[in-house]
């Protein structure tokens, strides 16, 4: 398989057999990172945040320059000629000018759509908005798939901020394409998945108690209540603290729970459950830069993938 | 009030009274290429009152629209003062610049893109922002 030349902006925008041939090829990479340090020399990413970003911008970073590439880019768009009001179209023409490969994060759903469409490159969208986070999504898998072998038949719990997580939204559109996968939601009525997420999953149920969910779960997948999405900051001061996980509330939960999350978190999961041997959400974050090294591999044409 | 019958052209008829206006704008019309009435709240035996555009001398009118504004609607085709064509309209797949996605955060609220929308559900009317995947209920 071919991804060369490919973008990355929606979850679905890969097929499962694309996705499992990243993750066998992350695999790889994990094994012997050192056969795959020049992969990428003399190819340039550009990265292009105009959100915050910790993990997805420094992940990505750290993929380019462990193949061997070199990165550009800004990571607050008042440092580049967006503060002058310049339009994502003319930003990613230049861009595309100067690199090879290029990331975007934007707070507006549906920017990485209107960006690919004008670039001439690769583009990968690192999270546009509360929609999709497709980079995110491939993290996720690649360390449910590491422990669990695959992920048919499995019953993921999604909790917290269902409306705004983009994390949510593109792992319920590409796991909903595996055989047998039970989901259940557990939000405030406020913060439901929006309609056209619940309309990708076949077999789900929609709970306001985590209590009474958690004995069922497979995998749960926690997230923090967005809060730069809300236009009004009473309802989320209302909403923030929703759902809190702890140790306590994890005696009920299976022996081999995996607990996700895609990170920051803020105080929906207690310290006291990061040295729980279920926690994997460190193991997680540092799996998206294994991923995104594949990724970017495979989209500059520097990986076949089988 | 007498309205004359036209030998070549477009007949829209059975428009929800109120709503011709509204259709021509966005069938967007060249006025310069025939003549165009615009009939308002007439007398109608199957919907009481109605409104019916006739376009004298046009053929090719992009009408994919109307299925999404106005259902009820019938269109219909004349030649040489016969009757060639009655369309039976239905909801396009795919409608350009007729709705406007209601999502604030969504990027056609800042970049001069095109309000593209697709039909998501045919049965309940659903279309989806191709942008942001906002579903909206036909024309609402």
């Amino acid at each position: 398989m071919d991804l060369q030349g490919r973008h990355l902006i929606a979850p679905l925008d890969l097929t499962v057999e694309e996705m499992e041939g990243l993750f066998s090829l992350s695999q790889k990479i994990i094994a012997r990172p050192e056969e795959y340090a020049e992969l990428c020399k003399g190819k340039l990413l550009a990265t292009l945040f105009y959100e915050p970003s910790t993990r997805t911008r420094l992940s990505f970073e750290a993929a380019m320059l462990r193949l061997g590439g070199q990165v550009i880019g800004f990571s607050e768009p008042q440092s580049s000629s967006v503060s002058k009001g310049e339009s994502i179209a003319d930003t990613i023409r230049t861009v595309a000018g100067y690199a090879d490969i290029a990331v975007m994060r934007h707070p507006k759903e549906g920017s990485a759509l209107v960006a690919a469409r004008k670039s001439g490159i690769p583009m990968i969208n690192a999270g546009d908005g509360g929609h999709f986070h497709p980079t995110q999504t491939l993290t996720d898998l690649l360390t449910i798939k590491l422990e669990k072998g695959g992920f048919d038949g499995i019953t993921i719990g999604m909790c917290g901020d269902l409306k705004f997580g983009r994390t949510v939204h593109s792992l319920i559109c590409a796991l909903g394409r595996y055989r047998g996968v039970k989901f259940i939601l557990v939000s405030p009525e406020e913060l439901r998945a929006p309609e056209y997420i619940r309309d990708e999953m076949t077999d789900f149920e929609e709970v306001r108690d985590l209590s009474e969910a958690l004995p069922k779960l497979d995998v749960l997948y926690m997230t923090r209540v967005q809060k730069e999405r809300f236009f009004n900051e009473e309802d989320y001061i209302r909403l923030k603290d929703s759902y809190i996980l702890n140790a306590a509330k994890l005696k009920k939960a299976k022996d081999d729970l995996m607990v996700l999350h895609p990170l920051p978190r803020v105080n929906e999961i207690a310290i006291d459950v990061d040295d729980d041997p279920r926690a994997f959400y460190f193991k997680q974050m540092k799996n998206g830069m294994y991923i995104r090294m594949a990724l970017l591999a495979a989209l500059l044409g520097k990986a076949d993938l089988t | 009030m007498e309205i004359n019958s036209i030998s070549n052209g477009i007949v829209i008829d059975h428009l929800q009274a109120g709503s011709g206006m509204k259709v021509l704008d966005y069938l967007n019309i060249d006025t310069e290429l025939g003549s165009v009435a615009l009939i308002m709240n007439v007398p109608s035996r199957k919907y009481d009152r109605k409104d019916i555009i006739k376009l004298e001398n046009y053929e090719n009118v992009d009408v994919n629209v109307l299925g999404l504004i106005d259902h009820n609607a019938t269109v219909i085709y004349i030649q040489n003062g016969e009757i060639v064509k009655k369309l039976n309209l239905k909801l396009p797949q795919k409608v350009t610049n007729v709705l406007k996605c209601k999502n604030p955060r969504c990027i056609t609220s800042m970049e001069a893109v095109p309000n593209v929308f697709h039909l998501a559900d045919n049965v309940s009317g659903k279309y989806k922002c191709e942008y942001c995947d906002n579903i909206i209920k036909s024309w609402e």
